[in-house]
Formats: structure tokens, C-alpha cells, sequence
């Protein structure tokens, strides 16, 4: 029982933290169209910035600084770009961001090496907050879940409580109307995708010390928010939301419960043939709940377009 | 849903070369039968080889990006499901089964395009950013399951096999690198030629419309969901050929013929070689695949040098290297070409330095960083020196400067010259 | 007596809440050239979605020849004989001419999913659409590319097009948009032309056009058929003067 609780608090936090990349990627699909292949370079520009800057002044103006540096270049990057490639349409606006997401990864790779480097969480918040029956909670955990939580409120409060925020909700709700109309405000996109790309590096910055600071860290995490997104239904806020704590839960408990194929299939009455290697279903017998974690949001994915092509909160085009 | 006619994926109406004549089929033949008497050794056949898989790959994959439209971040999964199929057969012939090696790659297309039926039933149904997400999940499923399935993906190591076992064709056994050559080129020319005559039939052409106008296309009858599909299926086929012959050089295939690396670099090879021509890709793999073997000797930086390179023609040249050329076809044929060869001879130069001192940059700054305390001795260009020291640097960064100040000054002549030389026709971009 | 070309039985179109097509019922004979006709916003371009499968409706069904086919995909209604134009110019601008029309023809012609027929080979298709292409005028442009006509050409094209496939029911949305008066009378011309003997269904802002090529006239208003009439009638009639406001039926 309290596991449980551990694992819900666990998922949770990977589920808000894949909530931060998603509500950004949203935002910025719903507005402009665009998918940012590169969200997940963000993110990981979002934690060597904060290393380096970790390096001088410690974890806590990082924190600050590390996300506005990522949402200027972001916004830059829009500018001078992206823009540019606009005019040909969606698709060859996809392959850019991946030609960016590419040369990130190579240039964080020019400045910091290939190794993992050393990112740690913030002595402030290096103790157990609690724990319950043995399984302590880290305080940074909590503080993760803070952030992600206040963020979540703050994009709520814009979004719905703010002239721009309308302008946004509209996106949301009408995209070809606003998309129409987008083409006259520019900085509007610029500024989108600045604070989408921020959003992202924030992500970075308080996911590095837990999850590594390498330049992999990109690659691991983007196919599991694109994959997200997807399930949730391109362009839903609610849609992303939801699917990002479920994907959190999903792949914490699947990383947590060692249940055994080997088990299930006994205990439904099949033998187990020996030397098992040598049997043709040798993967069946020996498959784990923790070695199919990883592949889990693909399947859900996979299973959903079968049922629901439009992910659980699309819309269905008419 | 109609896009503008600028875009660098519908282009295609323009040719480079005119394939459907029988010359170039017969050259490209004649040429590839005698290039071993000029480059006999092993390693220039191995990346001659190594092209020849490349490009087939490649051409597959723009049947579904220049021809359908569609942008998959998945497509190496069809070429390594059909690789990993074919080692297995290649296994069964070495058990027993009755197979001449040259058909091999019937049965990697084969279960390629299987597993594109399937994939495709569902992933096909929307176009555009849709399709992208679904290819690029359906990649990771696979390229994480190639871990699980040990039985047929052999895990970490993969599946290895031996090519010789079967039947002796003519007396060959495929031993030797020659007669892997001729096998492989063998099926590229099937395989081109035949991806060649799928664009030429009634589906390749509604590809296109269903491509251009999804929407028109309907209304004619053509449900696009299926021609997607249709387009899915066949290249999948061709990606499977793909990885037979990669089966066949190799001997054995890894998680890495599945994941997403490998898919990203035939979107770049397509798209560095022009998404919008047929030839396209055959030019962008011989390029890609020289680039990667010289660069790679002489640079660690190479994959930044890659990005950069990727970056600069989505941005400057989204119609690819193909497309450069292809531009300058009006010109030549009004006999105006005549006009672009000062200009361009006078910024040859600067472009040359612009690019060696731009890279000179690079490499000292990743020396720096990257090489041992007291190390601090590097070579470029055959020059040694101290990267440490202040003019190798100064000097990098100066004549960088200078060399793009002098591009940008030429540039508005350059534009002039082309719009000269263009002018009456309506051809460039 | 056979089944009407086109059956509507209280077709209904919501979009969120608003209702935009509220129960109408319009049967159209074969042979018959009917005009639909209503103010900006009435509904007819949804109407026109409706029919051709672009739209499902929310209530109420579309008869083609007696058959249901409401929820029918946009393929397979055409392939049941029903064509259409679009009021903005939908055509395969990066194709020539010649492919924009061939194109037209494949699904009927028999060539469907086929990969086993070279296509520049078919003497029989090339025929038929270099015959389409003299019909509509454009044989002098027949291997430009689409994008590079002229904006009339381009609207012969694409009545090219959606008469290639040989469908007996031919539905247009606006063919005469934009179109300066002289343009306009050699469109009529064509589509008086091409829809010879078949059915014709035409949305159109210029009266003119309408009064002159339509046997039956139904106005739109509002979602809603407030009068479905011969031209004369249609003209006399109170409600649809009331409609609107007394001012486009006086100037046609």
C-alpha cells in the first residue's frame, strides 16, 4: 500500500514533468502548426545551461536564468529560422526542427563532451521530505511536483484569464481561423514559441539532476512527448495533460511491479519447457513487466490510433 | 487543402535527367559493370556497395516523402525487419533450404512489405504531421522490441550469417567482394527501375495528386487513405530489398538497422539530395556516402558538420542539391549559362575559405577543449601548430570574417547575373 | 417513373450548436438542371458538402438514385456517379493540364489501385482526356503545368475535371466566382456544353447565370428551403423577394 503511494507520487512527478514538454509542444502545434521536433533539445539545452551557470552561481538562479536563455534562443531560432522555411509549408517546417534537433545535440556534444555530467540536486533540497513505511520521497521530488504544478496554474491563469491567453484559446479552439490570422502577428508566434521553448528548458533544468544531464537525454525523452501528444490528440491541452500522467504512471509502475510472463502463463495451467532457450516462445517465458516499461507508451499509442485515430481528446476532422 | 506550388516536396515536374528513354538506364548499367576495372580494390567496392543499398534505401524512402507526401521518422524499420527476415532465410539455406543468394532480397522486399501492410492499415489514415508522430512511434516500438525478441532480433548482438552456404550461381559463391558487387548492383537496377515504373503507372501518378490534393482526389474517386497506403506497401517492399542486400554485405544486422538514427539519416540523404526528382536520393546517397567516409577520416566534428550542412539546405535549398543543378538547366538551354560563370568563379573562392576557416574555427576550439593537458599540438590542412597559441585562432576567425564579408558583397552580383540569365525564361526559384 | 437523381429527406447539419442546414427537403429529377440560391452564410456551400460526402450529416438522409448514401465517404459517392467543382479553384496546381484531366478519368476508365499499367501507354485514356481538353478549350495549354494558368483557364479546368469522370450527376459551387462578364458567358457556354443530358446542380451568385441555364431554382435561406420553383415562379415569389430584401433579383 504505501509503494503504492510512492509510485503514484513517482508517476506523477514523470507525468508532470512530460506535462511541462507537451503543454508547450501544444501550444506552439496549435498555434502555428508547427510540430517542434526539437522541444526535448530544448529541454536538455534547459539543463547544461543550468549546469554551466550551477557552475558560478549555484542551482538556484539557474533555475531562473537557464529557461530565458532557452526561450530567447527559441525565440531566435523561430525569427530567424523557422520563418523562413514557412512559406513551404508544414511538413519541410517538420524536417527543420529535426535538422535542429540533430545539430543541438551535436553542438551540446562540441561544448560538453559525450559523458554524463555532474548535475546534482541542490544541497537545500537533498533530504527525504517523508516516507512512508521505508519508502522515503525525496524533497526534491516534491519540489519538482511544485514547479511543474505552478506552472500548470500560471498557464491556466494566462490562458483563460488574460487578452493574450484568449488569443491563444481561440488557437486552441478555431486553429485555421487564428492560423489566418497569425500571419499578421508574427511576434505573437515568436513569442509562443519563445515561451514554449522556455517551458521546455525549465524542464530541463529541474529534470536534469534526476533524470542525467548527457546529450542523450533529448532522444530518450522527445519520442515518449511526441508519442504523448499523439495519444492525447494533436493540439489538446486536456488531452496532453492527461496522457502525459498517464504515461508517467504507466511506465513507473511498469518499472516497479516485477511481474513475470513465466508466472501468468503457470499459473493458467502451460509448463514451462527446460532449458527454456531453447523452446520457440523462449521470449514469451521469460518477458517482464519492467522489460516491456520502456515499450509500453508506443503500445498505448499503437492501440489508441487503432480505436480512436484522433487520440483521446482530438477532435475528428470533419 | 492545397499547398503553394513552391513547396520543395510537390516540385517534380521538372526532370534532371530523362529516364524514361532507355540511354540512361544503359549507361548507368555499362558503367556500373565496368567501375570494378577502375576501383577494384575491397574498400572502394565495399562503398560502392554500401551506395548502392544506401540509394535503394532512399529511393524507397521518397516514395513516400517526394512521391505520397508523406514524412516518416520510422522508415528503417521496413528495411531492417526485411534485413533481419532475409539473415534468417539466409540461416535456413545454410540448414538446408534450397536458395541461389540472388534471390535473397525477393524475400526481404516480401516481408517488408508485410509488415507495411500492417503498420500502414492504421498509420496511413492521415498525412502530414499525423503520419510523421505514428512512423517515428512505431520506430521506437520496434527498435525497443528488437531487445525483447530475442528470437528473432537476436538482442544485443543481433543475427549473423553466412552468404555462402547456398547454392553456386554460374560457379560463384559470393565469397568474394566482386561477386557481392555484382549481386548488389544487380539489384539496385531492379530496384531503381522498378520504383522508377511505379511512379510512371496509374497509382504513382494519383501518389502525386493525393500528395498535392488530398482533398480533389477524393472527389475523383481515389480514396486517399488506400493510395497512401498503396504507396506504404510498395515502399516497404523496396526497403526490404534494402535490407537483404545489407544482409547480404554485411553478414549481420543489430538494433542499429532499426532505430531512429538510421531512419533520420535517409530523411537527410533524400533531402540533401532533392525530395522533388527521382534522381533525388541516388544523388544524395553517392554524396552522403563520400561526404561520410572522407569526412569521417579527417573530423570527430563531422556530425555537427552534418547538422550544419542539413540546416543550411532546409533553410537556402529545400529543393536539395538535385534542385541546384536543375535550376540551372534554363539557363543552359537558352545558352545564358555563359553569364553565371564569372560570377560564380568569383565567389568560389571566398566560399572555399569561408568554409576551411569556418571549420579551422571548429576544430581548434574542440582541440582545446578535447585534448590532453600538454597536448596542445594540433595539425590541419597540414600545417602544425600550437592550439593553444593566440594567431592560429585569430587567423581562423579573421579570414572567416573577410571571406563572408566578400560573399555578401558579391551576392547582389551574383543575383543579377541570375536574373540575367534567366530572364526570359520562368524557370529558378 | 425512377427514383430522383438526388433525394434530400430533413437534412440536418449542426456545427457545435449552431444549426446550420435545419431539416430540408429537396428532391432533384434526373436530367434536371436545378439552382440552389440564398444569401452570404444561407448554408449552400454546406449543403453542397452534405450531398457530395464532405460533411456526415447530423439528421436526416441523402438519396442518390433512390439509395442512401448519408455517412458515404467523398470516394465513394463519386465512384456512385456524382461530381464536383469547388468555389475556390481545386485543381493539381504543380500538374499539367493533360495530368490534372487524366487524372479525372483513372477510377472510371478502370484503372483504380493499378500498378501493372504503364500509364503514358494508354492510348485509349490519353484520347479521351486530349477530347476533354478540346472541350474545355485548353488544348493550346494542354502540357503547361495548372498553376501557371490564368485564373479562367484555371476554372475550365476544373469543370474539366469534374466532368471527366463521366458522372451523370454534376454538382458546381460557384463556377462562375470571380470571372469578368465575358469570361462568364463562355463558362456558361461550357457547362451548358458538358452537362448535356445529365444533371446538373449549381450554386451561384450571378443571377444571370442562374436564370439562364436553370429549369428549377430552390432558395436557401438560413438552412432553411423557402421556396423550390421554376425559374418564373421563383422570381414572383413574395418570400423570397421578402429574403432578399428586394435588391439581387431586381438587378438580374
Amino acid at each position: 500500500m504505501s509503494l503504492l503511494i510512492v509510485n503514484i507520487l513517482d508517476g506523477l512527478v514523470t507525468g508532470l514533468l512530460l506535462f511541462m514538454l507537451c503543454s508547450g509542444l501544444t501550444l506552439i502545434f496549435s498555434m502555428m502548426g508547427v510540430l517542434n521536433f526539437a522541444h526535448a533539445s530544448f529541454y536538455m539545452l534547459g539543463a547544461y545551461f543550468a549546469y554551466q551557470i550551477s557552475l558560478i552561481t549555484g542551482f538556484w538562479l539557474g533555475l531562473i536564468v537557464a529557461p530565458i536563455a532557452v526561450g530567447v534562443i527559441g525565440a531566435l531560432i523561430e525569427r530567424y529560422g523557422l520563418r523562413r522555411v514557412h512559406k513551404y509549408g508544414h511538413v519541410p517546417e517538420l524536417i527543420f526542427t529535426f535538422g535542429l534537433a540533430l545539430l543541438i545535440e551535436e553542438v551540446v556534444q562540441f561544448f560538453w563532451g559525450r559523458s554524463q555530467l555532474p548535475y546534482n540536486i541542490p544541497e537545500a533540497l537533498d533530504f527525504a521530505a517523508f516516507s512512508i513505511a521505508g519508502n522515503s520521497f525525496p524533497a526534491y521530488k516534491v519540489f519538482m511536483i511544485f514547479i511543474a504544478v505552478g506552472i500548470f496554474i500560471t498557464l491556466l491563469y494566462i490562458l483563460t484569464k488574460t487578452r493574450i491567453g484568449m488569443t491563444i484559446q481561440a488557437a486552441l479552439s478555431y486553429p485555421e481561423t487564428v492560423q489566418n490570422l497569425g500571419h499578421n502577428v508574427p511576434l505573437v508566434f515568436m513569442g509562443v514559441f519563445g515561451v514554449g521553448t522556455a517551458m521546455a528548458g525549465l524542464a530541463g533544468v529541474i529534470a536534469g539532476p534526476i533524470l542525467g544531464t548527457f546529450p542523450g537525454m533529448a532522444v530518450l525523452l522527445g519520442s515518449i512527448v511526441f508519442v504523448t501528444i499523439v495519444i492525447g490528440g494533436l493540439g489538446s491541452l486536456w488531452g496532453a495533460l492527461v496522457a502525459s500522467l498517464l504515461i508517467g504512471w504507466i511506465q513507473t509502475f511498469a518499472a516497479t511491479y516485477n511481474v513475470r510472463m513465466e508466472d501468468i502463463l503457470t499459473s493458467v495451467g502451460f509448463t514451462k519447457p527446460e532449458p527454456v532457450w531453447d523452446s520457440a516462445w523462449q521470449d514469451l517465458w521469460t518477458l517482464t513487466l519492467p522489460q516491456i516499461g520502456p515499450i509500453l507508451p508506443y503500445l498505448l499509442m499503437v492501440i489508441v490510433l487503432v480505436f480512436r485515430p484522433q487520440g483521446l481528446f482530438g477532435k475528428r476532422e470533419s | 487543402m492545397s499547398t503553394s506550388s513552391n513547396s520543395p516536396l510537390t516540385a517534380g515536374t521538372t526532370r534532371l535527367v530523362n529516364l524514361n528513354s532507355v540511354l540512361p538506364w544503359v549507361i548507368a548499367a555499362v558503367a556500373l559493370i565496368l567501375l570494378p576495372q577502375l576501383f577494384g580494390s575491397r574498400s572502394a567496392l565495399t562503398i560502392i556497395n554500401q551506395m548502392a543499398i544506401t540509394i535503394v534505401f532512399a529511393l524507397s524512402y521518397n516514395m513516400l516523402l517526394g512521391q505520397g507526401g508523406m514524412l516518416s521518422f520510422g522508415h528503417a524499420v521496413y528495411m531492417g525487419l526485411g534485413g533481419f527476415f532475409s539473415m534468417h532465410v539466409m540461416n535456413m539455406v545454410e540448414g538446408g533450404l534450397w536458395l541461389p543468394l540472388p534471390l535473397l532480397p525477393i524475400f526481404g522486399g516480401l516481408f517488408g512489405m508485410f509488415f507495411a501492410f500492417l503498420i500502414g492499415s492504421f498509420s496511413t489514415r492521415r498525412a502530414g504531421t499525423v503520419f510523421a508522430m505514428i512512423s517515428l512511434g512505431v520506430g521506437e516500438l520496434v527498435a525497443a522490441c528488437s531487445v525483447i525478441i530475442v528470437i528473432f532480433f537476436g538482442g544485443e548482438e543481433g543475427v549473423s550469417g553466412d552468404r555462402t552456404m547456398g547454392p553456386e550461381v554460374f560457379g560463384w559463391d559470393f565469397g568474394s567482394h566482386e561477386q557481392v558487387y555484382y549481386l548488389t548492383i544487380f539489384w539496385l537496377l531492379i530496384a531503381a527501375l522498378g520504383m522508377f515504373l511505379y511512379s510512371r503507372t496509374p497509382i504513382g501518378r494519383i501518389a502525386n495528386a493525393v500528395r498535392d490534393n488530398e482533398e480533389r482526389a477524393e472527389f475523383l474517386g481515389y480514396s486517399q487513405r488506400n493510395v497512401r497506403w498503396m504507396s506504404f506497401i510498395a515502399s516497404g517492399f523496396f526497403a526490404g530489398i534494402a535490407g537483404a542486400l545489407f544482409a547480404i554485405n554485411y553478414e549481420i544486422l543489430t538494433e542499429e538497422n532499426l532505430n531512429l538514427a538510421t531512419s533520420g539519416t535517409i530523411l537527410l540523404v533524400t533531402f540533401l539530395g532533392g525530395v522533388g526528382f527521382f534522381v533525388g536520393p541516388i544523388v544524395g546517397a553517392i554524396v552522403f556516402t563520400l561526404l561520410q567516409t572522407v569526412l569521417g577520416l579527417y573530423t570527430e566534428l563531422w556530425g555537427l558538420y552534418l547538422g550544419i550542412l542539413f540546416l543550411a539546405t532546409v533553410m537556402f535549398f529545400p529543393f536539395g542539391l538535385t534542385g541546384l543543378i536543375a535550376m540551372h538547366i534554363a539557363p543552359w538551354k537558352m545558352g545564358k549559362i555563359g553569364h553565371l560563370v564569372v560570377p560564380y568563379a568569383m565567389l568560389f573562392f571566398p566560399a572555399v575559405l569561408a568554409i576551411l576557416s569556418g571549420a579551422a574555427f571548429m576544430e581548434i576550439l574542440f582541440h582545446i577543449r578535447e585534448a590532453g593537458v600538454g597536448d596542445s599540438e594540433m595539425s590541419l590542412y597540414g600545417i602544425t601548430f600550437d592550439s593553444h597559441a593566440i594567431w592560429p585562432m585569430a587567423t581562423a576567425i579573421v579570414v572567416f570574417v573577410v571571406s563572408v564579408f566578400i560573399i555578401n558583397r558579391l551576392s547582389a552580383r551574383v543575383k543579377a547575373a541570375w536574373d540575367e540569365a534567366t530572364h526570359t525564361g520562368r524557370a529558378g526559384s | 417513373m425512377s427514383a430522383p437523381a438526388i433525394e434530400l429527406r430533413n437534412l440536418e447539419k449542426s456545427f457545435g450548436l449552431a444549426k446550420i442546414i435545419q431539416g430540408v427537403n429537396l428532391s432533384i429529377e434526373k436530367g434536371e438542371r436545378h439552382a440552389i440560391i440564398g444569401p452570404n452564410g444561407a448554408g449552400k456551400s454546406t449543403l453542397f458538402n452534405l450531398i457530395t460526402g464532405k460533411y456526415t450529416p447530423t439528421a436526416g438522409q441523402v438519396l442518390m438514385h433512390g439509395e442512401d448514401v448519408s455517412g458515404m465517404k467523398p470516394f465513394q459517392i463519386n465512384r456512385k456517379g456524382l461530381s464536383r467543382s469547388f468555389q475556390i479553384t481545386n485543381i493539381f496546381h504543380n500538374m499539367t493540364v493533360f495530368e490534372n484531366v487524366r487524372c479525372g478519368l483513372l477510377w472510371s476508365m478502370g484503372y483504380k489501385y493499378s500498378f501493372w499499367h504503364m500509364i503514358n501507354g494508354q492510348k485509349a485514356l490519353t484520347e479521351k482526356a486530349d477530347e476533354i481538353i478540346e472541350q474545355i478549350n485548353l488544348t493550346s495549354r494542354r502540357n503547361m503545368v495548372a498553376g501557371a494558368l490564368a485564373y479562367a483557364e484555371q476554372r475550365a479546368l476544373e469543370i474539366g475535371i469534374t466532368i471527366a469522370g463521366g458522372a451523370d450527376i454534376i454538382m458546381l459551387d460557384e463556377p462562375c466566382a470571380g470571372m469578368s462578364h465575358s469570361e462568364t458567358e463562355l463558362i456558361v457556354d461550357l457547362i451548358r456544353k458538358v452537362t448535356e443530358g445529365k444533371t446538373l446542380i449549381i450554386v451561384e451568385h450571378d443571377m444571370g447565370v442562374i436564370f439562364d441555364l436553370a429549369d428549377k431554382i430552390s432558395v436557401l435561406v438560413y438552412g432553411e428551403i423557402i421556396e423550390s420553383d421554376t425559374p418564373e415562379a421563383v422570381r414572383a415569389s413574395v418570400a423570397v423577394k421578402e429574403a432578399y430584401l428586394g435588391t439581387t433579383l431586381e438587378d438580374a
